[in-house]
């Protein structure tokens, strides 16, 4: 018993030591962030490489832009996957089965495979450096489709009674949608928004093909960007600006720990 | 009054059917728009081009057959890419499903603290990937914190990420830590599903833990294990940021994974034929993973209740 909570103590540092020291070598200068032996507490604590996380890029305005482009891509996920979930898992109609096949080929195709094809049509369009294609694309293409499967695979356990009522009642079908089903799917809402949030939050690729200038970067590519005038990185400030795209994500996990990681088991599948 | 009380229903089903089948199309249309726009055609598209000679540079487009895939066989850069795609999926997959089944079995336990534990184990999955990836950097780097520990107990510590050796199982070692938690989180619940009187029976008929759990816990749960294995590989074929972020690929090609060797060639080279059949080759293997995948789903859905 002893020796399995000795181990699981050892264990536990790679995964807790990086937070740890992202966070307090964010407020070392430059100076003792590279000295050794290496400190775990900052000797003297300053705020400096915070004032230069906004002195050097528009770090608001980058915050800003990941933050508006995760709410509305959430928000749009889960619009367009309750309602094809819901469609696809209750009602009737020609074709239905042909459709649903043709959606699950989005879980197939991993988006690095698309990126050239993709790039070509966002640059035909003419939106080459603006956000649409990291709005749009998230909420109907690939990665909608697993939000979509959730969401259909919750909708099949409704008990059949429910709408039976309902239709009684003289619920129209999106009224019944509306009204009954949807509040009902809280639990998977909640899921498909914890892994949608997550995912557009964390997009790497797509924003580094998608975007130029620094104005539009979102935080992932912001990060990458803090090197002084010789290419080398700037670390104290590098650390500081990576505390402040994470504490935000990890403070709503820690308080709703049991939810998130229940969510993302019963769903996130894919990673 | 008779015609209408047998009327009214009849009509009103016809109506709410047509309706039904109305409001399906409605409800898919987005979705199924999306899926034609931004999977189906590119997918398609993906395809065509990787027929095609594409320079952007020299703004030419021919139709070239089977010729980038005949590159693609003699290519000493995309040989490599394989590989380092292929140690990377290896090595990640039996690290990260070795060390989510240790750390499921062992959080499984009545013990104190397992909630703290698997927040812990957990939290590495909401960091940001570019985050972590970049303060794992740090500490990886020459004069880094993990050599600063290292040379406080007399270890001169290599240049982790600049030698051919260590770059590839840094890359794999800080994967590892970031994802394993929601493999371990998988395993719990598997491991839930095992009737705790059969392990019971097992340890009556003298049965040590570590015999019973090889011969009546894994295989209760290998469902669950061959789908985590298959969702890790599929997962680690797609890395990027982790590779752009710490090595760039290098020293040589030694960390130079398949999906960063596309985006040289797309990206840095503009050679988007070329390129195209590099994600072709990597679509296939993607698809034939998820297939086998979704074969096996059966089994699985079976020990998860």
């Amino acid at each position: 018993m002893v020796a399995v909570f000795v181990l699981l103590c050892v264990l536990a540092v790679p995964f807790v030591f990086p937070t740890w020291w992202m966070v307090t070598a964010s407020f070392k200068p430059m100076s003792e962030i590279l000295r050794i032996p290496p400190t775990l507490w900052p000797s003297s604590p300053t705020i400096e490489a915070y004032g230069q996380v906004f002195d050097l890029q528009p770090f608001a305005q980058q915050y800003w832009n990941s933050m508006y482009i995760a709410a509305l891509v959430t928000v749009g996920t889960i619009a367009v996957s309750s309602m094809a979930g819901y469609a696809f898992a209750r009602i009737r109609f020609p074709g239905a089965n042909l459709l649903f096949g043709v959606v699950l080929i989005g879980l197939l195709v991993p988006a690095e495979v698309t990126i050239v094809p993709l790039f070509r049509l966002v640059n035909w369009a003419g939106l080459i450096d603006t956000h649409w294609p990291l709005i749009v694309i998230p909420i109907v293409g690939a990665p909608s489709v697993l939000a979509t499967f959730i969401m259909r695979q919750f909708f099949l356990t409704l008990p059949g009674e429910l709408e039976e009522a309902a239709r009684m009642d003289g619920l129209s079908r999106a009224g019944i949608f509306r009204r009954i089903a949807f509040p009902l799917a809280r639990p998977a809402i909640a899921a498909v928004a914890i892994f949608t949030f997550l995912h557009s939050w964390n997009l790497f690729l797509e924003p580094l093909v998608f975007l130029s200038s620094r104005e539009g970067f979102t935080l992932p590519l912001a990060l990458t960007q803090y090197v002084d005038a010789y290419g080398g990185p700037m670390w104290n400030v590098q650390l500081a600006a990576t505390t402040l795209t994470v504490l935000p994500v990890l403070a709503v996990f820690l308080l709703a720990q049991r939810q998130f990681v229940e969510g993302l088991a019963n769903t996130g599948l894919k990673g | 009054m008779t015609t209408a009380t047998i009327g009214t229903p009849r009509r009103q089903r016809r109506l709410s059917r047509r309706e039904d089948v109305l409001t399906g199309y409605a409800f898919v249309l987005p979705q199924l728009v999306g899926s034609l726009l931004f999977v189906i055609g590119p997918l398609v598209a993906v395809v065509w081009y990787s027929l095609h000679d594409w320079n952007v540079l020299a703004n030419s487009f021919t139709y070239a057959g089977t010729d980038n895939y005949e590159r693609l066989a003699t290519d000493p850069g995309f040989h490599d890419a394989m590989r380092a795609s292929g140690i990377f999926s290896a090595g990640l997959v039996v690290l990260n499903v070795g060390l989510a089944l240790a750390l499921a079995v062992m959080l499984n336990q009545r013990l104190p603290g397992t909630a703290t534990f698997r927040a812990f184990f957990f939290s590495p999955v909401v960091v940001s990937l570019v985050a972590w990836t970049i303060v794992w950097g740090f500490l990886l780097q020459a004069d880094g914190g993990i050599n600063g520990f290292l040379s406080q107990l007399g270890i001169d510590g290599p240049n982790w990420l600049r030698e051919g050796p260590t770059a590839m199982l840094s890359v794999i070692v800080v994967q590892v830590f970031k994802n394993v938690g929601l493999n371990m989180v998988l395993f719990l619940a598997a491991l839930q599903g095992v009737p705790r009187e059969v392990r019971e029976a097992a340890t009556m008929d003298g049965a040590s833990p570590w015999r019973s759990f090889w011969s009546v816990t894994v295989p209760l749960i290998s469902g669950t294990i061959l789908l985590v294995s298959i969702l890790t590989v599929v997962g680690s074929l797609q890395v990027f940021a982790q590779i752009a972020v710490l090595t760039q690929g290098g020293p040589g090609t030694s960390t130079t994974v398949i999906v960063y060797y596309l985006y040289q060639q797309a990206f840095q080279f503009q050679e988007f034929g070329y390129a195209s059949a590099v994600s072709v080759v990597l679509f296939v293997i993607v698809a034939i993973l998820t297939f086998v995948q979704w074969q096996t789903r059966r089994r699985w859905v079976f020990h998860e209740v």
